[in-house]
């Protein structure tokens, strides 16, 4: 605990000689007593909850990032594969596409507000940042059910051709992921309401932040691939 | 020794992903990566629906607005920084790049070369005409 207490002045030693990789650092790899020697790989300690829930849930964001990747290539395998049915082309409507583009990038944009708002401790702002969050992801996934249902209802439905089935399983998988992400927004409203900003709902609050940014990012990846490329063919 | 892991300014050398180095220009970086990412998205509409660029040219155009949006989120969304404390992130993501670059290059190209080598039912129907 007397570590703690030198902390401060250990703060203002650092800011002052500016060696951000360590590269002055006395002592050698394995001699990690003195904090300033750690290297945030091992050397000092475990790192905080914070740092070790938010690297975890890092990596399943990556790993469900290579789980699209799967859908991706199968959806660019078979994209030419229509079986004489419908195209991408007569499909798609880049139009309704665009605005749910808008609508999942603003949402990323609130939802990075939320949690600049929440870091902060101001209940009201977080709590709107979220819910227009909410109502923009709501909107986005009504129109892409919507989208789908007009697909079905003409006939273009997932068992037509190898095409529309990487297709919805590919879209409709992003589809599902945003659907969740909605359920844990709810429920993450639900929790800073009841039990404030506790360290505890820092840490969800932040593993919501980063779920919902790299959903926005495969679907930069999904409406490049599939609807901009699809339509352009 | 709880209570002392629990505070955010216990990490010297390591940022979590989603973190934001100072709180206080926090709103500043989202609102260049909302510009940024917008203009992107806008360029990409506007290049698969207008014929300004050379036809051949569109797809390549795509795919490079698409990555370029995708690093704009990475950097100013998820705040992922090639800053000493981000090392262990940007090393996972590389990993995570690595393996879906591999998958969808991958798959395409064997796909690809499966289709030249196989015939079609059609095409052998044809072959025995």
């Amino acid at each position: 605990m007397s570590d703690a207490a030198a902390r401060p002045s250990d703060l203002s030693a650092q800011s002052q000689t500016h060696d951000p990789y360590r590269l002055g650092r006395r002592g050698g790899q394995g001699g990690g007593s003195d904090r300033r020697d750690a290297t945030g790989r091992g050397e000092g300690g475990p790192a905080s909850k914070r740092v070790t829930v938010a690297y975890g849930f890092w990596i399943f964001l990556l790993s469900d990032i290579v789980m699209f990747s799967g859908f991706f290539a199968a959806y660019a395998v078979l994209a030419g594969q229509t079986a004489g049915g419908p195209t991408g082309r007569e499909l798609f409507e880049v139009r309704r596409v665009a605005i749910e583009t808008a609508c999942l990038l603003a949402s990323s944009f609130t939802c990075g507000m939320g949690s600049v708002a929440a870091a902060r401790r101001n209940m009201a702002w977080t709590q709107i940042s979220l819910l227009v969050t909410g109502l923009l992801g709501f909107l986005f996934i009504v129109m892409e059910v919507q989208e789908f249902a007009t697909m079905i209802g003409e006939g273009a439905g997932p068992q037509r051709s190898a095409f529309l089935s990487g297709f919805f399983a590919l879209v409709g998988c992003h589809g599902l992921h945003v659907s969740v992400g909605l359920l844990w927004l709810g429920t993450m409203m639900a929790q800073i309401w009841v039990k404030g900003f506790t360290p505890p709902i820092q840490r969800r609050l932040l593993c919501f932040n980063l779920f919902w940014h790299a959903l926005d990012i495969i679907w930069v990846a999904l409406f490049t691939i599939v609807y901009l490329l699809g339509a352009g063919q | 020794m709880s209570n002392a892991a629990e505070s955010p300014d216990e990490d010297w050398d390591d940022s979590a992903p989603g973190e934001g180095q100072e709180a206080g220009s926090g709103v500043r970086t989202y609102v260049i990566g909302l510009a940024l990412a917008s203009l992107l998205t806008v360029a990409s509409f506007g290049v698969g629906a207008t014929h300004f660029l050379w036809a051949p040219a569109v797809p390549v155009a795509l795919v490079v607005l698409a990555i370029a949006q995708m690093g704009i989120h990475l950097v100013f969304f998820l705040h992922v920084t090639t800053g000493p404390d981000n090392t262990n992130n940007v090393v996972a993501l590389a990993f995570g790049v690595m393996v879906v670059v591999l998958v969808i290059l991958g798959s395409i190209w064997i796909m690809g070369h499966l289709q030249h080598a196989l015939m079609t039912p059609e095409q052998m129907m044809r072959m025995q005409r």
